[in-house]
């Protein structure tokens, strides 16, 4: 019944063109939407993904990491005095301007660095050396920032190349890859000292503390025992970096712009779906009787329609899933838009098309199952 | 009673209720027998496809017992009455109602599909049976390729292949013009009489009326008359009447 089944649903091409567009779209949508909603929040941790230490320690009223309200210097000894502590380092993190040789100005975000250790440092240098950022007036600059302060150049700039940051040289010695921030600014990153002198004059110059636990602590124990021995905020990897995610969930509008084309998705799906299923069931009602007058019991019948929202479901699901991957994998990644797809992304747009499919496959159920057989006589 | 034919007694049937009430069937009785081509005539409306429905089980009745072969359908439940459907029923519809999207095999082969058995046996089968019926070179086309009286045959086919006991008609000549409509009647004779099957046709199609053995006329929801012999049947109902 099944194969007959198919051959009805594969006959009618119009139809099932219709069925598998809808669905095809629904997961377009709902997707897209998705990741582009992941690819963001990914965005927003960009500086904990850059600079990747097991323990962040803040100011008490830090609740994500592009804040910035900065600490005392004396508060990195503090840290380093609580007992399972195996290292505390300095971090500096703010906007600045980068001014070009040719006088245009461009945002960058500054990151400065421990100056003995250079812990947090990129790990994926494309060109030059990390040990360079020893030399004075030295900076190691992202991939995108090569694209950003490139414009107008008649060659990128790279590796000895020179602009200005707050009057003073940035000496470029290194290129690195790094993850796209969420201001927007390229990465600029340099030794903590020389990030203070380049960054405008504050009381208080300390962004953030980067601690390690000692060999067999936990770091969500040490992170408590700072935060408890200090009075500071003090944050494991995945706390701190959920902490930003759902402070950006919590106070901007994406999750409500996100949610709306996700939720017009499944809408447009199940509308589209729903509606021409229903009309294949209906154009077909009199092949139904016939079917059932032949002996096909209810369940053999709703088997068939079940098979065929099933199929239309998965050829629709697996075609929409390639066309937004394809988009993300390319388009996408040219334009330099946030996109994400993580493995619970088709999972739960998997989930939304089978209500989709259940929903269209219900309301020709309802119709087949409450069929008169003898229609087929009329 | 006969375990083999078709005995309806007393049955009762309307549609509606209160004053858009119409009743259909009014006590009805009807018999036919195996190895005779039974027709049941009447005028439009006079409840000769509300009677062919109750027979097949696909409609109830209000009251009444019906007998198929051996069996109160009236004292089954839905699903047994399917099965039996499937397993001793044909059905022959005035439109044909042949699946657009299925080949002439295909179509065929659905009774055996829904006896459970496999794909290749059952297109096999249907294969012979469009043989019978003169349809060997078109069993790989689609019901739109064919004409009125191809699709018919193929219809028949698909009533036969799974060797009902009994086949079901109904008005199948009504759609077809009279060289097709004889053909089709003459297949329908053969079926019936080599095969010890019954063979009910619900029709108004006087044209037809020569092949009968046995005639049940239907007028207001009641049989008022039975026509038992070949003969009696040609006597009040001559050719081109």
């Amino acid at each position: 019944m099944i194969r007959i089944a198919l051959k009805m649903l594969f006959g009618d091409r119009g139809k099932y063109v219709m069925l598998v567009s809808g669905i095809t779209f629904a997961t377009l949508l709902m997707v897209q939407g998705m990741s582009l909603f992941c690819g963001l929040m990914s965005w927003t941790y960009s500086t904990m993904r850059n600079v990747r230490v097991p323990i962040w320690v803040a100011d008490p009223k830090v609740e994500q990491c592009n804040d910035n309200k900065p600490m005392r210097d004396t508060d990195i000894t503090r840290v380093r005095s609580v007992e399972g502590v195996a290292w505390a380092v300095p971090l500096y993190q703010g906007i600045s301007m980068a001014r070009l040789v040719d006088g245009t100005s461009k945002m960058i975000t500054l990151v400065g660095l421990d100056n003995n250790t250079l812990i947090g440092a990129p790990t994926r240098i494309i060109k030059g050396r990390l040990e360079d950022l020893r030399m004075p007036n030295t900076v190691i600059l992202d991939d995108f920032g090569v694209e950003r302060l490139s414009a107008g150049r008649s060659r990128p700039i790279g590796v000895g190349d020179v602009f200005e940051i707050n009057d003073r040289e940035a000496r470029i010695v290194a290129i690195c890859k790094s993850y796209r921030s969420f201001t927007g600014g390229p990465y600029v990153f340099t030794t903590y000292d020389r990030a203070v002198q380049y960054a405008p004059n504050q009381r208080k110059m300390l962004s953030f503390i980067l601690a390690a636990p000692q060999p067999g602590l936990s770091e969500h124990e040490v992170a408590h025992r700072i935060a408890g021995q200090t009075g500071l905020a003090s944050f494991t990897h995945q706390e701190f970096m959920w902490s930003t995610i759902m402070w950006y969930v919590k106070n901007t509008g994406i999750p409500i712009n996100v949610g709306t084309i996700v939720i017009i998705g499944f809408l447009i799906g199940a509308a589209i779906s729903g509606q021409t299923f229903y009309s294949f069931v209906l154009e077909n009602t009199r092949h139904f009787a016939a079917l059932r007058a032949m002996g096909a019991s209810s369940g053999e019948l709703c088997g068939m329609l079940i098979a065929q929202a099933l199929l239309v479901g998965f050829i629709g699901f697996g075609t929409g899933l390639g066309l937004v991957s394809f988009m993300g994998n390319n388009l996408l990644r040219l334009g330099k838009v946030p996109f994400l797809m993580i493995w619970q992304i088709p999972v739960i747009v998997g989930v939304a098309v089978l209500v989709i499919v259940v929903i269209s496959a219900l309301i020709g159920i309802i119709r087949i199952v409450r069929l008169e057989p003898a229609i087929v006589f009329r | 009673m006969n375990s083999r034919g078709i005995h309806v007694q007393s049955v009762d049937k309307s549609f509606g209720r209160g004053q858009a009430r119409t009743v259909v069937l009014k006590k009805t009785d009807f018999v036919a027998e195996t190895g005779l081509l039974t027709m049941l005539v009447g005028p439009s409306g006079c409840g000769k496809t509300t009677l062919l429905s109750i027979i097949a089980g696909t409609l109830h009745a209000d009251g009444g017992a019906i007998e198929v072969l051996g069996q109160r359908l009236d004292k089954m439940g839905a699903n047994a009455v399917a099965k039996f459907r499937s397993r001793n029923l044909g059905f022959i519809f005035q439109q044909f109602n042949l699946i657009p999207t299925l080949t002439a095999a295909e179509n065929v082969s659905v009774p055996l599909v829904i006896q459970g058995f496999g794909y290749r046996y059952a297109e096999r089968k249907a294969r012979e049976v469009l043989e019978w019926v003169g349809l060997e070179d078109h069993v790989n086309f689609l019901p739109a390729k064919m004409s009125g009286g191809q699709q018919q045959r193929v219809a028949i086919a698909r009533a036969l292949v799974h060797e009902p006991p009994i086949i079901l008609c109904d008005e199948p000549t009504s759609s077809l013009d009279s060289e097709n409509g004889q053909h089709v009647m003459t297949l329908l004779r053969k079926a019936a009489t080599q095969k010890d099957r019954l063979v009910l046709v619900v029709t108004h199609d006087n044209r037809t009326y020569g092949f009968a053995d046995h005639m049940s006329e239907m007028e207001d929801g009641k049989i008022f008359r039975t026509l038992t012999t070949h003969e009696e049947i040609l006597r009040h109902h001559p050719p081109g009447s």
